[in-house]
């Protein structure tokens, strides 16, 4: 399977291996987790809460972790849905990373759950480098924050596997440019799926449930160009895999036409490197 | 700023290699930067600097190759420098690309050690 993460095995290949981790424990106890990423204030936490209330509900099993560089209250307000809510306090890093995450699941919750809803640290930009083990990979963005966000912090919309919009009931007061948005996703992320949402008048209300289900259930999640490492095309038509990485693992899960050599993949002008690639 | 914690993962990687190949003193190490890696150069160069500091990498450089981002289009046969923010769709049919010929790279590309022990003054990690 090939991951957002995987093209950036070196720096990051201890929280990649990590992640790959953390993802088969949470596969062997029946968990898929779901990565939320926003800026402050996009409405995440309402989003959240109404979403597992819904859960309650419908009497499916989930549970949410927050991260938070210093307050409460999002803890506090995310468990009167009554479900499991563990907060985790990061201690001024600006993201989650997956040691840190996995330390926080070990026993917890005490019962298996279908679905774990992970807040991110409230940002757009240090979260979306980090694989968290997660199946779904969420970003949000409130129609307060204007069309251009997506061009804005490229990373993470271009890493999506879905993008909620919020506050949606005030789109028109704030002249939010409903198609100019889809057009910046599209840019960074053809094919992602986006929804909108607003906690106050109930739009949308079950479709992020609906789609952490799905793929919780098996469901392929939308594969993100900028996760998708490419081949070039060479003269005599053969497809040549090109080096991202540098001995640690693959850069992509398929076709990988030779033996891994570190030496290899530190020339990129070893044999059938076409010149395009550069 | 998520560079500190990308700079100390570089110096992880670094310690461990020293250690395993007897080495006790670095004077450079080359990052390759992908234009779409989600990293600002500058602040990188910042952290490495204060991730340094007593460890055997104290007063290494950072030398930061920048990787341009490129996308292709297999239908189309094309491939194009995707810019920043990236332009994804491909520029012939307006499609989505296919993916990434490069541009999220960051990874070590080398380490120069600096004592006067090592075998090879360059080395792959
Ligand atoms: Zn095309």
């Amino acid at each position: 399977m090939c991951r957002a993460a995987d093209l950036q095995t070196a720096v990051l290949a201890k929280n990649d291996e990590g992640a790959r981790d953390l993802r088969a424990r949470m596969a062997a106890r029946g968990t898929a987790l779901v990565n939320l990423m926003s800026s402050p204030g996009s409405g995440k936490t309402a989003l959240l809460e109404a979403e597992l209330g819904l859960a309650r509900e419908r009497g499916l099993a989930v549970a949410a972790l927050t991260a938070d560089l210093a307050t409460e209250n999002d803890a506090r307000r995310l468990a009167r849905s009554g479900v499991p809510v563990r907060q985790v306090l990061t201690d001024g890093l600006c993201h989650l990373e997956t040691d840190m995450l996995g330390r926080h699941l070990d026993g917890w919750p005490e019962q298996d759950v279908r679905l774990l809803f992970v807040e991110n640290v409230g940002n757009l930009v240090c979260p979306a480098s980090y694989d968290l083990g997660e199946s779904l990979r969420v970003v949000l963005a409130s129609v307060t924050e204007g069309e251009d966000k997506p061009l804005k912090y490229p990373t993470a919309f271009g890493l999506a596997h879905l993008v909620v919009v919020t506050k949606n009931d005030i789109a028109e007061a704030v002249e939010f440019d409903r198609e100019a948005f889809l057009g910046h996703v599209r840019q960074v992320n053809p094919g992602v799926e986006v929804v909108f949402t607003s906690a106050r008048s109930g739009e949308g209300a079950g479709l992020l449930l609906d789609r952490a289900l799905a793929v919780a259930d098996g469901a392929a999640p939308h594969r993100p160009v900028m996760a998708t490492a490419t081949v070039a095309l060479v003269e005599d038509g053969h497809a040549h895999a090109h080096a991202f990485g540098l001995g640690h693992g693959h850069p992509h899960a398929h076709a990988h036409p030779h033996p891994h050599d570190p030496a290899d993949a530190h020339d990129g002008a070893h044999d059938g490197a076409p010149a395009a690639a550069r | 700023m998520h560079e500190m914690s990308i700079a100390l993962a570089v110096v992880g990687q670094v310690e461990d290699a020293a250690r395993s190949h007897g080495h006790t003193a670095v004077e450079s190490v080359a990052l390759r930067v992908g234009e779409l890696a989600g990293v600002v150069p500058d602040a990188l160069r910042f952290c490495f600097e204060l991730a340094c500091e007593n460890t055997l990498l104290a007063g290494a450089t950072l030398l930061t190759q920048q990787v341009p981002g490129r996308a292709s289009c297999a239908p189309c046969g094309s491939d194009w420098d995707t810019g920043l923010p990236p332009q994804l769709c491909c520029p012939c049919c307006g499609g989505a690309a296919g993916g990434l010929l490069s541009g999220r790279e960051l990874e070590i590309a080398e380490v120069r050690w600096a004592d006067a022990g090592a075998a090879t003054a360059c080395q792959e990690v």
